[in-house]
């Protein structure tokens, strides 16, 4: 391992103490005064109607596996993009094939609506 | 140092795992299962592999676990779950297995001088990153030795998406 | 040349310690300080005098909130998650802070007992650090929305998360086209090829710095896409059921975030801590501090210097400021999007654009070497002049004569009043 890595370390420890500190020293500082109306779920002062636990659209579904495909493709673009120069055109010419690949996807979802939200 | 750091990870790693499996509830599992994951990419930047440990936290715990929650909230998996698994019998059959797999492991590796392997591989490694940068190193044989895998790899991508449009539309129509 | 080694040994541990300390506290005091700015600069947008009572000029305030939301009482709704509930908050955190570490501040600093870098952690895989971590990110606000067991957060949550994995993508994409041109993903290596090519990658890379630009501001929810706190629909989404630190703590991660990108952008695009010229050029290659190369090939050594660094950071913090004015600036100018436009601009607008750029830029770039263009100022302006057409084309048609040509189209069509027309006398 590299020697760079160890202020880094040493970043996370200070990062994590002041996270859990902050919040920590204003439980330990604030005053508690709990009363029925404090402790219920915030909406606009009415009495919480049904249950949080609903249901919701399966688009954010389909959202998070287009992120996944395409975060994908990024990572697989990054390697190529750092050496793309020293590469030459052969593994440029494979990038088009491999990106072709996944704009077709792309337009086969925008075609069938799966980017449409309402 | 280095040996210190891979216990620490290698046991975070574990108590993750176990944590997975033992959570009482799913987005308990699902952060546990994001320790591992960041533990295991820790141990891969003890291995000079520094792409891989990256790739490991954006593709995994930030992009699939976070597809892995949404679905937790899909389901309406809130914390009142049932207890489906009998607990017991599939405890002691799932860690028998862990535990062969283990000794088979470590029947294999021992006097296959794969401690050299391991330096002079490490060396080579620090070669190709002295020289193309940790990223650089793995482009070549990705885009040249490997660039059929490379392109089927998109082709599974694609193929990603049109299962989750039909698994995702097949109500509407 | 024996003060031009690296920093090594006990001295790299107490560097390194120093630095630690030294880059986490700025980052907090410049967060604390962002909020006094937006403050001000929106009171100021608005004619009005914004904070001025803490302090000389409101330059307390900062404190002065911080010491509020230690003692304010905190609420801990009945229903709510509670483990996760009091988790969110520093998964937040977290992120926000450990990304600064791998921007590099300033120049190098020459001491007696070696050259000390300007940067935390310079490790191989920089810019993908940032992007592991602010990628992790997402979970304190999800999470924080369904620890809640409120409506409005929980929606706010999920509408948070959606659109910052939307953007990561063009954010990742946009942020190819940098790494082609500097040909690795360390950000001190990123700022030396702005300086080995005479320009900033703002003006070759004119429509990646425009995508990146927006992408950051979708990822740090920032208006226009600050679609998960839409107090008009959401109360303030995500975090409305959190009070005292426990809501400081998601504030902070919110500038902390604003902070980082603003310095990426400014790394990454205008030369992070490069200032015109040529004079204070550093880079580590082979083991050895050089400046650049002489025309045969040869190194010419670099000659660090504390002013040198000096002028650097406050090359550095002016550039950060800008995007940090930016953001503000624009909060106050432009009006929301709608959910359903943020997430079509993102996948219909962004991710097409950015693909096709980059493909574009790649293309560029080959030819360029193929037809042998030396790496330098010219091989940037044949860049800059394919990106600014792009540009142009990009804005023409996302603009689709409603904003900019229809300004113009407008006033072309109003009509002088020349008298006020008087209103009729009263009585009759």
């Amino acid at each position: 391992m590299s020697g760079a890595y160890l202020p880094l370390l040493l970043l996370f420890g200070v990062s994590i103490l002041n996270a859990i500190g902050m919040v920590a020293a204003s439980h330990l500082f604030s005053p508690r005064r709990d009363t029925p109306q404090k402790l219920m779920p915030y909406e606009s002062g009415m009495i919480p109607l049904g249950s949080t636990r609903a249901r919701f659209s399966v688009k954010f579904y389909m959202v998070a596996i287009s992120f996944i495909v395409f975060d994908l493709e990024t990572i697989f673009l990054i390697p190529w993009a750092v050496q793309m120069r020293e590469l030459g055109w052969g593994p440029f010419l494979a990038m088009c094939m491999f990106v072709v690949v996944l704009a077709v996807g792309l337009l086969y979802e925008w075609k069938k609506g799966g980017l449409e939200w309402d | 140092m280095v040996d210190i750091l891979f216990y620490v990870f290698a046991a975070v790693a574990i108590g993750g795992a176990l944590g997975v499996v033992m959570a009482k509830s799913p987005v308990g599992s699902l952060l546990f299962m994001v320790t591992t994951l960041a533990s295991v990419a820790g141990t891969y930047v003890l291995l000079e592999a520094h792409f891989l440990a990256a790739i490991q936290i954006i593709v995994y715990a930030g992009a699939i676990m976070v597809l892995f929650l949404f679905v937790i909230m899909l389901l309406n998996l809130g914390h009142d779950y049932h207890r489906d698994l009998k607990g017991g019998a599939y405890a002691v059959v799932s860690f028998a297995i862990v535990g062969a797999m283990a000794g088979m492991l470590q029947r294999q590796l021992r006097g296959s001088g794969i401690t050299d392997a391991v330096a002079s591989g490490g060396r080579a490694i620090d070669a190709a990153i002295a020289e193309h940068g940790a990223i650089g190193a793995i482009a070549e044989p990705l885009y040249t030795t490997y660039v059929v895998a490379f392109e089927i790899t998109g082709i599974l991508l694609l193929v990603a998406i049109v299962g989750a449009l039909v698994l995702a539309k097949r109500n509407v129509a | 040349m024996e003060s031009l080694q690296p920093i090594s040994g006990i001295w790299a541990i107490v560097a390194g310690a120093v630095k630690v300390t030294g880059i986490f506290t700025v980052l907090m005091l410049t967060i604390a300080y962002t909020t006094l700015a937006e403050r001000k600069i929106s009171a100021w947008i608005q004619d009005r005098h914004g904070p001025n009572r803490a302090g000389p000029l409101g330059l307390l305030q900062p404190i002065a909130d911080g010491i509020k939301n230690f003692l304010k009482e905190e609420t801990l709704p009945a229903t709510a998650a509670r483990f996760f509930f009091v988790l969110a908050p520093m998964m937040v955190l977290f992120p926000s802070l450990v990304t600064f570490a791998v921007i590099p501040i300033a120049a190098p600093l020459p001491t007696p007992v070696g050259v000390v870098d300007m940067i935390i952690a310079d490790v191989p895989i920089g810019i993908l650090y940032v992007m592991a971590f602010s990628s992790l990110a997402v979970y304190g606000v999800v999470l924080g929305g369904w620890a809640s067991n409120n409506k409005y957060a929980f929606l706010g949550g999920l509408r948070a998360s959606a659109q910052m994995v939307s953007y990561e993508v063009a954010l990742g994409l946009s942020l190819i086209t940098v790494l082609m041109l500097a040909g690795n993903v360390t950000l001190p290596e990123i700022i030396w090829q702005q300086q080995q090519l005479g320009m900033w990658f703002a003006f070759p890379l004119s429509l990646g710095f425009l995508l990146f630009v927006i992408s950051a501001f979708a990822e740090t929810n920032r208006l226009p896409f600050d679609m998960p706190e839409a107090e008009s629909e959401l109360v303030t989404g995500y975090h409305t059921e959190y009070s005292a630190m426990k809501f400081s703590a998601y504030m902070i991660g919110e500038f902390g975030h604003m902070v980082t990108a603003s310095a990426l952008m400014a790394t990454l695009f205008l030369g992070g801590w490069d200032l015109p010229g040529t004079w204070d050029n550093a880079f580590w290659y082979q083991g050895q501090l050089i400046s650049g190369f002489a025309a045969d090939g040869s190194v010419i050594m670099a000659n660090p210097a504390v002013w040198k660094t000096l002028a650097t950071l406050a090359g550095f913090v002016a550039k950060t400021s800008f995007f940090l004015v930016l953001y503000i600036w624009i909060r106050w100018t432009l009006p929301r999007f709608r959910y359903d436009q943020v997430m079509a601009l993102g996948w219909k607008v962004m991710l097409p654009t950015s693909l096709a750029y980059l493909m574009l830029i790649a293309l560029t770039i080959l030819v360029l070497d193929e037809v042998g263009v030396a790496w330098g100022f010219g091989y940037g302006l044949a860049l800059t002049a394919v990106s600014t057409v792009c540009t142009i084309a990009f804005v023409f048609f996302v603009d689709r004569g409603r904003t900019i040509t229809g300004a113009a189209a407008q006033r072309a069509q109003r009509v002088e009043i020349k008298t006020i027309p008087q209103p009729a006398p009263a009585g009759d």
